[in-house]
Order: C-alpha cells, then sequence, then structure tokens
C-alpha cells in the first residue's frame, strides 16, 4: 500500500518516477515514433489508453488472479486494449496509423504498462491506481513531446507540421532520422540527471 | 536473390536496434560485458527464428483463413510468452553456465519488443516461409551484431573520462546513435 497523498501518486510520474528519463522505461517507441511531434502525441495518447483502462481493470479483479498466471492475465488485459486502440486508429485517423506502422500494436511490449500493473494496480485500490496511471501516461506524453520538439524543430525547421524556423535556417536532416533519436535522447537523459544532481545539493 | 536481399538487409540496412528501435532494454542492459552480450545476442537469435516459424504458422493457417486478424495481437504475445518459458527451461537443463550468465535477461526476452515486432513486421509484409525465417535469421543476427559491437565499445568506455551526468544511460545512448549514422552507410547496399 502506498502512503504517499492523492496529488503526490500523480506528480511522481511527472519528475520524480518519470517512465522515460528516470526509469529508462519504453525507450523503444520513445525513440521510434519522435522523428515528428504529431506522431509522438499519437503514440503518447493510445499509450495513456492502454495504460488507464490496463490500470482500472487489474485493480478492480487483482484479488481474483492467482499469482502464478499474474503476468499471463496483465498481457492479455492489456493486449485487448491495445487492440481496440490499433483498430480505433485504423478506423479513424488512418494517416497516423500508417505512419506509426507496427509501434502502435508494439505498445503491448510496452515496458511501463506491464510495469505499472506489476508494481502498482495489482497492489492498490481502482481509484489510486487510476491517479498513478494518470501520472505516469502524463509523464511519459511529457518526454514524448519534448524529444519530439527537438527533433522535428532541428531536423525540419517545423512544429506540427506548422514552419518555426525563418528561411535561413537549414534543417539539420539527421535528427528526423534514426540516429537523431540516440543522439538526442542520449544528451536529454544527461541533462536530466544533471538538473537532478543540482536540485539535490541545494536540499 | 529476393532472399538473400531481406538477409543482408536485416542484419545492416534496417537493423533492428539502430533502424526500428525494437530492443532497447537488452541492448543498454546487457551490454557492458562482450561475452554476456554475445550470449543475449545468441539467445535472441534464437528466439527469433523459433518465432518466425511459429507466427508465420499461426498467422496462415489459424488466424487468415479464420478471419480472425483482430487476434493477432493477443495470440503472438502469448505464444511468444510461452516459447521463451519454453527456452529458458531447455537452456537451464542443457547449460546452467549459460543461464547464470543470462540470469533475469532471459525472462525479459518475453517483453522483448524486438521478438514480438519482427512477428508483427512478418506478418505486414507479407512474407512467405521462407522469406520469414531468413528474416527472423537475419534479424537475430543483427541483434547480436549490434550488442557485440556496443559492448567492445563499452569495454572502452569504462576508461573515458564521461562527463559526470552522461555516465551510464546517456553515452551509452550517444555511442548507439553514432553507431547508427555508421550503419546508414549500408542503406544504398539494398535496390
Amino acid at each position: 500500500m502506498s502512503t504517499r497523498s492523492i496529488g503526490q501518486e500523480f506528480t511522481k510520474g511527472l519528475w520524480d518516477e518519470n517512465p522515460v528519463f528516470r526509469q529508462l522505461l519504453g525507450l523503444c517507441p520513445t525513440l521510434a515514433v519522435t522523428g515528428w511531434v504529431i506522431n509522438g502525441l499519437a503514440m503518447g495518447l493510445a499509450t495513456t489508453f492502454v495504460l488507464i483502462f490496463s490500470s482500472l481493470v487489474i485493480s478492480s479483479i487483482k484479488k481474483l488472479i492467482p499469482s502464478q498466471v499474474r503476468i499471463a492475465t496483465f498481457i492479455v488485459v492489456i493486449a485487448s486494449f491495445v487492440t481496440i486502440a490499433d483498430l480505433f486508429l485504423k478506423a479513424f485517423f488512418y494517416p497516423i496509423s500508417e505512419a506509426l506502422g507496427p509501434y502502435v500494436p508494439l505498445i503491448v511490449v510496452n515496458c511501463i504498462i506491464l510495469g505499472r500493473q506489476e508494481a502498482f494496480s495489482s497492489k492498490n485500490s481502482v481509484g489510486r491506481s487510476f491517479i498513478d496511471a494518470l501520472g505516469m501516461s502524463s509523464g511519459f506524453i511529457l518526454a514524448l513531446l519534448v524529444l519530439s520538439s527537438i527533433r522535428e524543430i532541428l531536423g525540419a525547421g517545423t512544429f506540427f507540421g506548422y514552419q518555426v524556423m525563418g528561411h535561413w535556417f537549414k534543417p539539420w536532416i539527421i535528427m528526423i532520422l534514426p540516429p537523431g533519436a540516440f543522439l538526442a535522447l542520449g544528451i536529454l537523459l544527461g541533462m536530466a540527471l544533471h538538473i537532478e544532481s543540482k536540485t539535490k545539493s541545494r536540499k | 536473390m529476393e532472399v538473400v536481399a531481406i538477409f543482408v538487409s536485416a542484419i545492416l540496412v534496417n537493423n533492428f536496434v539502430l533502424y526500428y528501435f525494437l530492443g532497447i532494454c537488452p541492448f543498454l542492459g546487457v551490454s557492458k560485458k562482450i561475452d554476456s552480450a554475445l550470449s543475449m545476442g545468441l539467445a535472441v537469435t534464437f528466439v527469433m527464428t523459433i518465432t518466425s516459424v511459429v507466427s508465420w504458422a499461426i498467422n496462415n493457417w489459424i488466424l487468415i483463413p479464420n478471419e480472425l486478424d483482430y487476434l493477432k495481437i493477443v495470440s503472438f504475445i502469448l505464444v511468444i510468452a510461452s516459447l521463451v518459458q519454453l527456452v529458458e527451461m531447455f537452456i537451464r537443463k542443457v547449460s546452467p553456465p549459460l543461464y547464470q550468465a543470462l540470469g533475469i535477461y532471459l525472462p525479459l526476452i518475453t517483453t522483448n519488443c524486438a521478438i514480438m515486432g519482427l512477428a508483427l513486421l512478418a506478418a505486414l509484409r507479407e512474407y512467405g516461409f521462407v522469406e520469414a525465417v531468413v528474416f527472423g535469421v537475419g534479424s537475430g543476427l543483427g541483434f547480436t551484431l549490434a550488442i557485440i559491437l556496443m559492448a567492445g565499445i563499452r569495454e572502452q568506455l569504462d576508461l573515458a573520462d564521461v562527463p559526470e551526468p552522461l555516465k551510464g544511460a546517456g553515452i551509452a545512448l550517444i555511442v548507439a546513435g553514432i553507431m547508427a549514422l555508421g550503419f546508414m552507410a549500408f542503406i544504398g547496399m539494398i535496390r
């Protein structure tokens, strides 16, 4: 049982336990879809949907799940919601679904979601699990937005498809290609650690 | 010719780690020593080869004829999870030292996106049986190549003077980025 207040339960996902910057979870989608802000946002929202609903279901049936088969149960629940998200994107947002390709079905193996079920939803009440899922997904969306903004602005000179840099700017095409994802995330992780150690030493 | 192209492109051009960003967790987690990286790479190659056979059979013999396409995600992940369990039991029985070396990372192959990504990509591209198997073996070897190169660099990196906040994952990602840059030079090889 968690002893945090409801507010802390939400905010821990944003920074202290941010899934990407602090826990290094869910790096595959983080790197793969952040070439464009719109793709990053779509991926973040799809993951949010899956995480919140899986947490709600798991925390409400936690007493019924035998502990030997809990991982398999989590996976089936998560996979069902991923299927819903995948079909929904295909039906209503086909271009985005095309752009994200296999990464939408791959939400099923996103370690953030399975990790939260194992570490939180299977031990806490429905309400707390909901807040926890909300906080973690906000942290994930935040990370995706930061990374994709950097990559799109530097790599194409645009933001959400709108031109933001003047004509003098020569796009660093490498940033929207795979190597740019690694370089940008590596430097962001370093900066996150640096800020963390600065705030710690001040306390 | 087609098959050769799939094989080479899976290893070098569309490398699973450096191009598709699949399997980043073991790529960063198990790449501190060359020999454990090698065993991880071989375990993944082994599981990938079996997965490509099994997932092809499920997709083409069960899901498509019965129009159960929407069950693809659920059935693939369950099959992969049970496969990894089998491989784990097999290795524990046959080679305890290897089991010791792989430690906790073997169960983690279950949630390794590379395995699931392989099954999904092969289904998406509608590969035939031979193509699917070649794609599986090639992708596994590509993963092994990437993780061994990474481990080699990281062993040297221990001696380098890395800025404090970049130690660990930060510098590993930057190294991976430079490797990905190098691998981009292979793009002209195919087509």
